[in-house]
């Protein structure tokens, strides 16, 4: 068995009284790429939340290689080479393409460091092969807040791959594609996922199928089954709760 | 946005050529045209104005990029100005021959005591003046001082992600307690009437013709630099981490930086601007006083930056200075309506010129470009 890069171990957040996460264990191994799956409101965002400091569990442990997540706060997290794709792509609008590389580059991020950062030969050679993995080459001098929503999903896609990141978290990276956006997209998280771990969340199973390994499902902030897709699939309670309809 | 929305290499370009350009133009208004053009009264007017402007500047830094509104800029202004009083009030104490309470102040044996300490029967000078003596803790004050303050009040707030418009709630009680601790504390502080009656700047007789000409120099020199500092800061690394910041702050603590330390970073140079201005202002305005500390100097500083245009540093200054000229315009003929024109102003710039007359005129440039090709 190869090594777990994440151990989240009996992790719960309650809103309120509403427990959205319960109980969850969950692990991902090395180089593994990991698709979570479940209908609406069963926890899938709020989990990658917690692993990425977002939101406070109310109990449990995240580990991640020898760091626990729950003893620090989000760019603490990040620095340590978790990456985060949010639902709603979340880039930076009124800051163009490269502009929004050239500030995911993992090096001097902090206050005097980034007052005399010059931008060098090796990051633009890293921007220029990112830019050109998430079909952006041609609009590295556009406003980001002028992308298509496509777009604007590749380019959080791009920004994680400046970051370089162990741990990949995207959360739904093809809402809102195109069918020919999907394939590509698809092709894009097979080649990035070469050599670290990823955890995609994705509703479109045909989008699933294309790239997952194993297969988590998730179901009121439990657990109801993990595996390979095929033994997902005919999981007879899997069946019943979310595939069946 | 006042950038355009691509921009290719050449006109990258002809934006850097502009930025030089309006910065070489406002130079050269400040050193030579103002001096040639204006008689010693209306130059030590512009001198004033250009000490507001500073704090313009900052806001612009602060507000335009950082996005954080401060209410408080009074408040740096305000230490920068009361540092520079009180070393010309005890160098004026000091110097027998121009201390106008010298008489008084030898039969009450409180020669070397600022004149509104003995009348506040305060007998010995407090411990925390006694610094004050030296040029050049006065100075290290000025520049260290507002910095760190506003960097402590910043982080801690930021840290506990207190922003918006409850931070700026937080900039605006500042001022009032300012205001109401300076005012309250007349035998330490002047009180009301703040601290004035200085002659000299390390011997330099402050009402010479010759040492206004040199302060005025020196305002906007220094002036010019802060501008340009702010330039530097912008087109680093660190200027478009305050963009992302003032667009989605919490996008961009998962791109690894913690944004309670920017924005406290910038806070800090806003405020070590504004006391440069508030030092520059004392000097040369010959006062310091709770009036130019308040929640209502404090707010008309956010207007010069909203009227020049909050995204740029060079409008921030013609801001100040427009203001500044239209305030002194009413207060020689129509005083009681300045406070309505202010009102009406901020609210029209607000509405109808959110980056003030600097985007117009960006607006206008980018018509012509289009115009011509
Ligand atoms: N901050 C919050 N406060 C209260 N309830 C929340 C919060 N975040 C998520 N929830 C609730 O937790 C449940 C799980 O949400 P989420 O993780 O977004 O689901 P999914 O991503 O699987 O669709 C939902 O019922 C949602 O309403
Ligand atoms: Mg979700």
């Amino acid at each position: 068995m190869a090594s777990l890069i994440l151990q989240v171990d009996g992790l719960t957040v309650s809103f309120d009284g509403f427990k959205a996460v319960d109980n969850l264990n969950f692990y991902v191994e090395q180089d593994e790429l990991r698709c979570v799956i479940g209908p609406n409101g069963a926890g899938k965002t709020t989990l990658l939340d917690m692993i990425c400091g977002k939101t406070k569990p109310t109990s449990g442990s995240i580990k991640f290689k020898n760091h626990q997540l729950t003893d620090m706060i989000e760019y603490q997290i990040t620095r340590a080479g978790v990456g985060r794709k949010f639902q709603n792509p979340s880039v930076y609008e009124d800051l163009t393409v490269y502009e929004n590389l050239d500030i995911s580059w993992p090096k001097q991020r902090n206050v005097l460091g980034s007052l005399f950062f010059r931008r060098d030969r090796k990051m633009a050679e890293k921007v220029e092969s990112v830019a050109t993995q998430i079909f952006l080459q041609d609009q590295l001098r556009t406003k980001a807040g002028l992308l298509s929503h496509g777009q604007k999903q590749w380019l959080e896609i791009g920004m994680l791959l400046m970051q370089d990141p162990d741990l990949l978290l995207l959360d739904e990276p093809v809402a809102g594609m195109s069918a020919r956006e999907r394939e590509q997209t698809a092709e894009l998280l097979n080649s990035i996922s070469k050599g670290r771990s990823t955890v995609v969340i994705e509703h479109d199973m045909a989008f699933v199928k294309m790239i997952a390994h194993k297969v988590t499902v998730l179901h009121q902030g439990k657990l109801l089954a993990e595996g390979s897709m095929d033994q997902v699939q005919s999981d007879p309670r899997v069946v019943e709760t979310y595939l069946g309809h | 946005m006042t950038t355009p929305a691509t921009s290719t290499p050449a006109t990258n370009i002809r934006s850097n050529l502009w930025g030089v350009g309006s910065y070489l133009l406002l130079a050269l208004l400040l050193l030579v045209v103002f001096p040639l053009a204006m008689d010693v009264f209306r130059l030590g007017l512009a001198a004033k104005y250009m000490s507001l402007a500073f704090c313009a500047v900052g806001i612009v830094l602060v507000w335009g990029y950082g996005g954080i509104l401060s209410l408080g800029q009074g408040v740096f202004f305000g230490l920068g100005s009361y540092f520079m009083a009180m070393f010309l009030k005890l160098e004026a104490a000091a110097n027998a021959d121009s201390s106008s309470g010298t008489a008084l102040s030898a039969f009450f044996g409180t020669a070397g005591l600022p004149d509104f300490m003995a009348w506040n029967s305060v007998e010995v000078l407090p411990w925390w003046w006694e610094p004050f003596h030296h040029v050049s803790f006065t100075i290290l004050a000025i520049l260290i001082g507002p910095p760190l303050v506003a960097f402590i009040l910043g982080y801690v707030n930021f840290r506990k992600r207190v922003g918006g418009v409850y931070f700026s709630i937080v900039t605006l009680a500042l001022s009032a307690i300012m205001a109401i601790v300076i005012i309250g504390q007349q035998g330490y502080t002047g009180g009301v009437n703040g601290i004035t009656d200085f002659k000299t700047f390390l011997g330099m007789d402050l009402d010479n013709e010759r040492a206004k000409f040199v302060m005025y120099f020196i305002t906007a020199g220094l002036l010019l630099l802060c501008v340009a500092a702010g330039a530097f800061i912008l087109r680093s690394r660190l200027g478009r981490v305050l963009v992302a910041i003032r667009d989605r702050e919490d996008r961009v603590r998962f791109s690894g930086y913690d944004p309670a330390m920017f924005k406290a970073f910038i806070f800090a140079v806003a405020a070590m601007f504004s006391a440069i201005g508030g030092a520059m202002f004392t000097i040369q305005v010959g006062l310091a006083s709770p009036s130019l500390v308040g929640i209502v100097p404090s707010v008309e500083m956010v207007i010069y930056a909203a009227v020049g245009g909050r995204l740029s540093l060079i409008g921030a200054v013609y801001g100040a200075l427009l203001v500044g000229w239209a305030k002194t315009f009413f207060s020689e003929n129509f005083v009681e309506y300045w406070f309505y024109f202010i009102g009406v102003l901020f609210v029209v710039v607000v509405m109808f010129l959110p980056t003030g007359l600097a985007g117009l005129l960006d607006k206008v440039r980018t018509r012509m470009r289009r115009a011509e090709g």
